[in-house]
């Protein structure tokens, strides 16, 4: 990433705190146990991906969760909530400040990075995953959707299992 | 304890739970398994591409290096500098320049095939230090093990005593490794997780078509498993391996035409009444001469071959410690695959792997099973669905645990110090 060429301004800081609730919102969804409101975050054809840097790195497209449309993230938390077994715990985001690339009329292109903290049972707090968003934001009637989030992870040898999304 | 009073209150129907926590039988298990007479899987053909390429792996817990030469030869090697025994290969996969594998510790340096072609001040300088005169870089290459593949599906062995590589999978596992790699493939990705357990608990797992419906509950909550499916598990001679194949729905509309079945006949919240908003995750595209919808094939001791739908993966396990086992997923697809196609598999792939619809709950189970026999004593498992014998055909699945019983049937006998089995 190159250093920033702007000066900072009034409109540029609107749009990045604006950006930085949007995350923190998102994250509190998740970390609240509010999932069935996640999907309202992205737009109707969105894409989500959860991706292993080893994977981006070496220009190879799997994603471990890899959905293409807001149909599919709700499919997902139907399937977590009815269907799939996973160790019960706590999520807890630690969002970096987010990083314009590019803004352009409805759509901005932003990344942060993210610490993803998990508790179980026992109490123990983890390192889940580490890693960043890499995002195509879109506004739509005046406020701000995920139209693309790829969440690029550093920590590609997960702990047991991943469930709930990041 | 002793491992060999534990291995002996073992039989395949009925298996100590110590074997999964003794740190002697996991030491025990490195010597007469993986560096006994088996073929371990590590790596694709297709990811070691021209000279100098190298992937870093492992045959049990032993770190080693699957290497291509200026030859166009595979090669494999201990990744263990013979001066100190550093690790010689720091990174994960690449391509070494002029095909030298040098330690950075003292720089010597190997050449792909594990020959020693190089010490620093081997002569000393001004007639001081330096190795001895008789010093012979010979006798000091890397520890190599044995090669072999089989469409494309890199196996390794530390056993010069081990059985051909089709001859220790038997006709049955190498007829269906041909099917899946029946024309040149492409790694689609990877993905790695770490189960908190022992990897005979993944072992079992793999092998045990019996959980199918009941603990991955994405199939009946979304009414997508019928009994009637036609599907069929065998296992090869010694035990060791299994394939579990399932035909595709012979309805047309496939997989959606058993979700609105399920739909009209359940109502009231029960299982089976949800819909997915998107069930192109779910759909299968024929690509081979039969219906077979779901393939997967454990290989002792160390590799899934799998087919669900059209994902394809190996998923190779990886014995870090007594309880620490790592499973590496290599998803790929045909080389000839078009866009539309791969964005299918990728589709398909949440099924599968770390965050897969129905296989996710694979590696709470080996930990619940992980912790729940830990601190036993003489505690042993019931493995006697569908009888306590292992025989080499069973259809359907689901209804018993024959492939289990081989894994131990296997297992046990090599743990005996059998010096070979054979399938």
């Amino acid at each position: 990433m190159n250093p920033p060429v702007h000066a900072m301004n009034a409109e540029r800081q609107l749009l990045l705190a604006e950006i930085a609730e949007f995350n923190a919102a998102y994250a509190h969804c998740i970390d609240d146990d509010q999932l069935e409101q996640w999907p309202d975050y992205f737009t109707e054809n969105c894409e989500y991906r959860i991706i292993p840097r080893e994977n981006v790195d070496l220009g190879l497209p799997a994603a471990i969760i890899f959905c293409d449309n807001r149909g599919m993230l709700i499919d997902r938390v139907v399937a977590l909530r009815k269907a799939n077994i996973y160790p019960a715990h706590y999520s807890r985001h630690v969002l970096g400040p987010p990083v314009l690339i590019k803004s352009e009329d409805q759509i901005v292109h932003v990344q942060s990075s993210y610490l993803l903290l998990q508790t179980r049972m026992d109490g123990e707090t983890h390192v889940f995953s580490a890693g960043k968003y890499l995002d195509v934001l879109e506004r739509v009637n005046g406020v701000l959707r995920i139209k693309r989030r790829d969440v690029v992870f550093d920590t590609h040898r997960i702990d047991t299992l991943l469930a709930t999304p990041i | 304890m002793k491992p060999g009073d534990i291995i002996a209150a073992s039989v395949p129907e009925a298996v100590d739970a110590r074997v999964y926590h003794d740190s002697d039988i996991f030491e025990q298990e490195q010597e007469r398994i993986y560096r006994g007479p088996v073929w371990s899987y590590v790596a694709l053909e297709c990811e070691l591409d021209g000279a100098g390429a190298f992937k870093s792996t492992f045959v049990g817990n032993t770190p080693v290096v699957v290497t291509r030469d200026e030859e166009g030869k595979l090669n494999a090697w201990v990744n263990r500098c013979a001066h100190k025994g550093a690790l010689v290969c720091r990174a994960l996969r690449g391509h070494a320049a002029d095909g030298s594998f040098v330690c950075v510790y003292h720089q010597w340096a190997y050449d792909a095939k594990g020959n020693l072609r190089g010490v620093p001040f081997r002569r000393g300088m001004k007639g001081t230090g330096g190795m001895a005169k008789d010093f012979d870089l010979a006798q000091h290459g890397l520890q190599k093990l044995r090669v072999a593949s089989l469409c494309g599906m890199v196996f390794l062995s530390f056993d010069d005593q081990v059985p051909p590589l089709e001859q220790f999978l038997g006709p049955d596992m190498c007829r269906y490794i041909r099917r899946v790699f029946n024309r040149p493939v492409r790694v689609l990705g990877y993905a790695r997780q770490n189960m908190r357990g022992n990897w005979k608990l993944y072992s079992e797992n793999s092998r045990d078509g019996y959980h199918g419906g009941l603990l991955h509950l994405f199939y009946p909550t979304f009414g997508i498993y019928r009994p009637s499916q036609e599907s069929a598990g065998e296992v090869d001679a010694a035990g060791f391996h299994n394939a579990f194949t399932v035909s595709k729905p012979s309805q047309a509309g496939g997989y959606e035409s058993y979700q609105s079945e399920a739909n009209r006949e359940m109502s009231g919240g029960a299982a089976g009444t949800e819909m997915l908003r998107d069930p192109s995750v779910l759909e299968f595209r024929p690509e081979f001469d039969d219906n077979i919808a779901l393939l997967i094939q454990s290989l002792f001791p160390s590799v899934v071959l799998q087919q669900i739908q059209n994902t394809l993966a190996t998923r190779q396990i990886v014995p870090h410690g007594v309880a620490e086992t790592e499973l590496v997923w290599t998803y790929f697809g045909y080389a000839d695959d078009d866009e539309a196609m791969t964005r299918h598999r990728l589709r398909n792939i949440n099924l599968v792997g770390p965050a897969g619809y129905i296989s996710m709950e694979d590696g709470e189970a080996v930990e619940l099973c992980d912790q729940g026999t830990a601190n036993t004593s003489g505690w042993r498992s019931l493995i006697e669905m569908g009888g306590d014998d292992v025989v080499d055909h069973v259809a359907p699945i689901g209804l018993d645990e024959n492939a289990v019983r081989g894994f131990w049937k296997g297992y046990l006998a090599l743990m005996n110090g059998a010096a070979q089995v054979q399938s």
